[in-house]
């Protein structure tokens, strides 16, 4: 298969500065996914490529597949047809704990925070450092030190100004502030791929432009980033490539360059053929 | 830190009132407002009696909460998870009866009849937790059956008497065996409570298992998606309650000087409201054995001030039910806690 057609758009619709992103072998890639539920047809052989370095939206109507999609790639569901590859390597995650220990991290839409802990202690939640020496080992007592030190760190690499003490109750913090803290902890921790649900849904404009800030910043740091949103701008401003799921199935893919927002809902909506 | 996120910094610190400061000091130390109650009315009761400071008093205030201090231990880390456990008392007497019968009537060492008391503690305490986690029942409800559960096993096996101290092996009375430190009295069973206390607070507040109790007496699901064992993390709770059950009923014997099945009838409600007046919420994910530890303290101060004052002692049962109704409204206060 040539980059051409794992792309799925032609490659002069990607900006000059961001070509070189494509050069390399993809990520994560799922082929022909297909998932039922009863009758209905969850997913019907669904593709996609996805390259370290890059943001790929996916775009869909309420039911088009766009979370059975990222659901079959993290684990949640398993895909009844079809394979996924990650660095080449095909994978199957049975749980959403095979997937995150792959290196796939999903934000989901709820926020998997927990709102009494602080922030140092949301980030290593299930990952807890423990002390070197007896007092780690024999004790399990906790390097709350250490983990504070590295959790500032983590912060400090998606460009958040506005966290500065690890050790603030996760529930003072402001909804963008909360959503800042979901996604350090996906990035952190040796991921690869950060998929994120819905992320600007419940926000408000300040704290959205944030958010996308932070998406471009782990697209920096050279993750692999999934959006998931039904928020069209927000999709334009920060995607390299959007797929557009439709009916289970995949409508195609496009780049913000090559269609504005409305072409991409006619796609999205069915008004509209990708030709 | 840069200069702006500090002027930031700053700037949020000082939109705070005087309330808010208080709301988020006690959000950050839940243990606070039982240690001011505590130090209100050990100036109340001392100036109504000076001999309420007395070491001989003070040390009996501790022996006389003990037990409630234990069992409250197990109840604070069941209320951390957002659960209630209304079985703490059925549970301790079916512990200690069955200690108490093993070494007198079936003549089985003390030591073993010790742990073979504790470990039918922990098998109730973790069926209560299983019935939680894979039947999906309610704590309240779960813990509303095997309340009668255990406590007719209790009667059933004891016959419904009691078992007076000279007929158990030293062992299992040596929970009772008073030592002196300084000017005070501290008996074995005190002690044993105490570092009971230094343990859990350390679990909680020290170990990932901690941190695990609060995520999921907090948000249980967010916990699961998370990657916290949760319905692992749930048993775990409630086998510990039953060996802290296991070892209050121990500490009862020596105590009373007897294994008596109606000896801790209150306990139930007593734990909770320790671990309530404690500060620790009862929705779970806050608070922690430091109030507990207080709550129990202020239960016992408030019965010993107003013997000592010669008042009469359904002052303290007005006084108790006040505090509760305080704490809870205090608890809902902080929980609205804001950036």
């Amino acid at each position: 298969m040539t980059t051409m057609e794992r792309l799925a758009v032609p490659l002069d619709d990607i900006p000059e500065d961001r070509r070189h992103v494509y050069e390399a072998e993809p990520l994560l890639s799922a082929r022909n996914l297909g998932i039922t539920f009863g009758r209905v047809v969850g997913l019907d052989g669904v593709s996609l490529d996805l390259y370290q370095g890059e943001v790929l939206a996916v775009i869909g109507d309420n039911g088009a597949g766009k979370s059975t999609l990222i659901k079959c790639l993290t684990g949640a569901y398993v895909p009844e047809t079809g394979e996924i590859y990650l660095a080449g390597n095909q994978v199957t995650f049975r749980v959403p704990q095979d997937a995150r220990a792959a290196g796939i991290e999903t934000v989901y839409q709820q926020l998997a925070v927990i709102p009494a802990l602080d922030i140092a202690s949301n980030l290593y939640l299930a990952r807890e450092e423990r002390r070197k020496g007896p007092l780690g080992s024999v004790l399990r007592m906790l390097d709350k030190k250490g983990m504070r030190e590295r959790a500032a760190t983590a912060v400090q690499n998606l460009g958040i100004q506005t966290i500065q003490n690890m050790g603030q109750a996760v529930e003072t913090l402001s909804g963008g502030q909360r959503q800042s803290v979901a996604v350090a902890r996906a990035a952190a921790f040796g991921s690869k791929v950060v998929v994120l649900d819905e992320p600007t849904a419940a926000l408000g404009v300040k704290e959205s432009t944030s958010v996308l800030n932070m998406i471009k910043q782990l697209r920096e740091n050279g993750l692999a980033v999934i959006l998931i949103s039904h928020n069209m701008p927000h999709v334009w401003e920060v995607a390299d490539r959007i797929l557009i799921q439709r009916l289970g199935s995949c409508a195609g893919v496009i780049t913000p360059s090559s269609h504005d927002m409305g072409e991409g809902v006619a796609i999205m909506t069915g008004a509209r053929k990708l030709t | 830190m840069t200069t702006t996120s500090n002027a930031a910094a700053e700037f949020s610190r000082r939109r705070l009132s005087p309330a808010q400061r208080i709301q988020h000091l006690l959000h950050a130390h839940p243990w606070l407002s039982p240690l001011l109650i505590l130090v209100l009315t050990t100036i109340v009761f001392s100036a109504l009696n000076g001999r309420y400071l007395a070491p001989n008093a003070q040390s009996l205030l501790l022996q006389q909460v003990a037990v409630v201090a234990c069992l409250a231990i197990g109840q604070t880390l069941i209320i951390l998870t957002a659960g209630i456990d209304l079985s703490v008392g059925s549970i301790t007497i079916l512990s200690m009866m069955t200690m108490a019968s093993l070494a007198a009537n079936s003549k089985v060492n003390g030591g073993l009849a010790i742990l073979i008391g504790i470990a039918v503690a922990v098998g109730a305490g973790f069926l209560n937790g299983i019935l939680v986690t894979k039947v999906n029942l309610p704590p309240f409800i779960v813990t509303l059956g095997t309340l009668s559960i255990f406590t007719a096993i209790a009667l059933l096996y004891s016959g419904g008497a009691s078992i007076q101290e000279d007929r158990l092996p030293d062992l299992i009375n040596w929970t009772g065996t008073s030592i002196a430190l300084g000017p005070f009295r501290f008996t074995v069973g005190v002690i044993m409570v105490l570092l009971l206390y230094g343990v859990v607070g350390f679990a909680l507040t020290q170990t990932a298992w901690g941190r695990h109790v609060f995520a999921v007496g907090d948000d249980p699901e967010s916990a699961r998606l998370s990657g916290v064992p949760t319905k692992r993390v749930l048993l775990s709770v409630y086998s510990a309650a039953g060996l802290i059950y296991g070892l209050a009923a121990w500490i009862q014997i020596g105590r009373a000087g007897a294994a008596s099945p109606n000896g801790i009838v209150d306990a139930n409600l007593d734990s909770i409201t320790a671990v309530v007046i404690g500060g620790t919420s009862l929705f779970g994910g806050r608070g922690g054995v430091i109030g507990t530890l207080l709550g129990a303290v202020i239960v016992g101060a408030f019965t010993l001030g107003l013997s000592l004052a010669g008042v009469d002692q359904q002052w303290r049962l007005l006084a108790i039910g006040v505090l509760i109704i305080v704490a809870v409204s205090l608890d809902q206060w902080i929980r609205r806690v804001k950036a």
